[in-house]
């Protein structure tokens, strides 16, 4: 059993609430420093991936687990930040650290006009109007041919820093990591003041929320714009490791995907969107990985990957809707209150309230 | 007559009208509070009370009519800026932010008062840090003062009804209001409960200097705190004046039991 003693207000708003998780995650953070050092390339490639999709996960995170408006959007404003990227370094030869910044914020420019509708439209309907505007990004790619070249893509190189190159990816990997780690920090910074708050508060009650004098229509459309921004920062990166992108790497697909990330990691959680990242982007290979040890006709069967989505998606809905950022609470709480764990600690209570007093 | 009384009335009502498809929920309405004092506002269900709110916060738009609170003119601003003039309220089917902290929601209250920016928010250092401090010790007083320490830390949609009540009432409290809307406060509570809450009601004037606006049921209440009724009925006015001479109004007591008494 483990108690913490609050003995002033600087205390209840630190970001760790035990020095010893301090620690942690120190020890943490230089295990991924020194990871590159030991593993083979296949691994680090696979640890850039889950880098960039964290990003976008939290990026995701803000607006949907957080502010409570749902995108299906969000490969358009990934697609947004790999292509101005490839094409300011490539058509224009913008240096890369410019245009990995400016990425940034041409995708939080490009938030604010999708952040409009969402001033009137909620869920389903938001849904639906983020998903078109998915759609309206992805013909954009195909048509504009002398920007974005089509259905055939562009090639863009690897960035280099002054003469120091960052051309394999064990580099590169030490580029992606900073950056992951700075948006975890500026997003659990915001998260932990008044305007983060606010973005829960729009989640839970708009009207209440109004009437605490938040104005619904800025923070809305800056949800839309932060999160957009940590995903074309994202999206720059994605297409610097991958040298070569085209309109398949933006589909309909891609934005389920980032959703269900957040899903199973856990809505309005900073780790759930890491867990998340790393569960799904580990997935495929899983996949891939154990197909030669699956019967013939499960391994080698066509749609086996999106059948397992949609399961792992199902399972998780059902038994543990928090996510992955659930369950590991419900491990944290077991250890913390060591002998005193009662198994309904986190059973759903139902109640029943008198509202009216005839 | 009428000018003068515009310029000494704390809050006043103009004329306010508002419809909803063929129902006029509230028709030219007028209400005059002073300062310091409870003012209830009763009436049968489905009589505007929460209507006449809603429009005074401007969650509605009235069709016609003014507000004027302290001389200025408030029935032009937008929702989120009634609580920077001064004016909060709690809501008749209660607001809380059910997956936060009765202390997140609280906190909640102090964001008309926030002095920092987004940008400053992402570093939190200096200002923000500092705010984030004194937002906390002004919602612990607030907290002490209803009594909430045990819920503190505790997720809203899980203590008990009763105290949900208190902490909307705190949240509201937590804005440094100058005028109160309370959207039946007593609802849902039960004997013991309702005499805290008179009682609270009574500090809040005393202490606190907050002038209150309460839309109740509870006859016994209305009678024991506040020093002034509204009556409404259909979205018209019906009576005003003393709580002990309101209810003995025949108007008002045909409202309440039907046309034979
Ligand atoms: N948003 C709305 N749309 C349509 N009609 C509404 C709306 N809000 C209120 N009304 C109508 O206005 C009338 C007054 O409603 P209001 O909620 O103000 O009553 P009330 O006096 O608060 O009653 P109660 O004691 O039951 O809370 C009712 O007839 C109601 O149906
Ligand atoms: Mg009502």
């Amino acid at each position: 059993m483990r108690f913490v003693k609050r003995m002033n207000y600087l205390q209840d708003i630190q970001l760790f609430k035990y020095h010893s998780t301090i620690g942690w995650y120190l020890i943490l953070i230089t295990a991924f420093l020194a990871a590159p050092l030991v593993m083979g390339t296949y691994w680090v490639s696979l640890l850039i991936l889950i880098g960039i999709n964290i990003i976008v996960a939290l990026g995701l995170n803000l607006v949907t687990g957080y502010t409570g408006q749902v995108s299906l959007g969000h490969a358009a404003f990934f697609a947004v930040g790999a292509y101005t990227s490839a094409v300011l370094t490539g058509k224009f030869g913008v240096s890369f650290w410019l245009a990995l910044p400016a990425s940034g914020v041409v995708g939080a420019l490009v938030g604010i006009v999708v952040g409009l509708p969402a001033l009137r439209l909620k869920g389903l309907y938001l849904a639906i109007a983020t998903m078109g505007f998915g759609f309206i990004i992805e013909e954009i790619i195909v048509q504009w041919e002398p920007i974005t070249n089509g259905v055939n893509g562009l090639s863009i190189k690897r960035p280099s820093l002054a003469a120091f190159s960052l051309a394999s990816d064990k580099h590169f990997y030490y580029l992606v990591f900073p950056i992951v780690l700075l948006s975890v920090l500026v997003l659990k910074n915001l998260l932990r003041t008044s305007s983060g708050r606010a973005f829960l508060a729009i989640r839970d009650s708009e009207t209440a929320a109004e009437s605490m004098g938040i104005n619904l229509a800025v923070y809305k459309t800056a949800a839309f714009c932060i999160s957009a921004f940590y995903t074309g920062i994202a999206g720059a990166l994605f297409a610097h490791f991958m040298r070569f992108i085209g309109p398949e790497n933006f589909t309909i697909l891609e934005s389920i995907s980032f959703l269900v990330m957040i899903l199973v990691g856990g809505l309005g959680s900073v780790h759930g969107s890491v867990f998340g990242a790393v569960f799904i982007t580990f997935l495929p290979e899983g996949i891939s990985l154990s197909k030669d040890y699956l019967p013939t006709f499960i391994g080698q069967q066509a749609g086996l990957q999106a059948a397992v989505y949609g399961l792992v998606l199902l399972l998780f809905i059902r038994f543990e809707p928090l996510g992955l950022y659930g369950r590991w609470l419900k491990i944290k709480f077991y250890f913390e209150n060591f002998p005193f764990y009662k198994k309904d600690t986190f059973r759903k209570v139902r109640k029943f309230h008198r509202t009216q007093k005839q | 007559m009428t000018k003068e009384k515009k310029e000494c009335s704390f809050f006043q009502v103009t004329d306010l009208s508002i419809q909803f498809g063929g129902i006029l929920a509230l028709e030219k309405v007028d209400l005059e509070v002073q300062r310091g004092e409870v003012h209830a506002i009763i009436g049968p269900n489905g009589a505007g009370k929460t209507t006449l709110f809603n429009c005074i916060c401007r969650q509605y738009k009235a069709d016609s009519g003014r507000i004027y609170f302290k001389g200025k003119e408030v029935s032009k601003l937008k929702p989120h800026q009634v609580v920077s003039n001064g004016i909060a309220r709690t809501f008749q089917n209660i607001e809380l932010f059910t997956n936060m902290t009765v202390m997140d929601n609280m906190l909640l209250g102090c964001h008309s008062k926030r002095q920092t920016g987004f940008f400053s928010d992402l570093v939190f250092w200096g200002k923000a840090q500092n705010q984030e401090i004194e937002f906390r010790e002004k919602v612990e007083k607030v907290i002490d003062f209803l009594d909430l320490q045990a819920y503190r830390n505790r997720l809203v949609g899980n203590i008990p009804y009763g105290a949900q009540k208190y902490v909307e009432l705190g949240r509201a409290l937590v804005m440094e209001p100058e005028l109160l809307l309370l959207d039946e406060p007593s609802s849902g509570l039960n004997m013991e409960e309702t005499q805290d809450l008179a009682f609270s009601i009574e500090d809040i004037k005393m202490d606190l200097g907050i002038t209150i606006i309460l839309v109740e049921h509870d006859m016994r209440l209305v009678v024991d705190v506040c020093d002034t009724v509204t009556v409404l009925n259909y979205g018209r006015l019906l009576a005003h004046g003393r709580p002990t001479e309101v209810v003995k109004d025949p108007e008002v007591v045909k409202a309440y039991l039907g046309e034979e008494n």
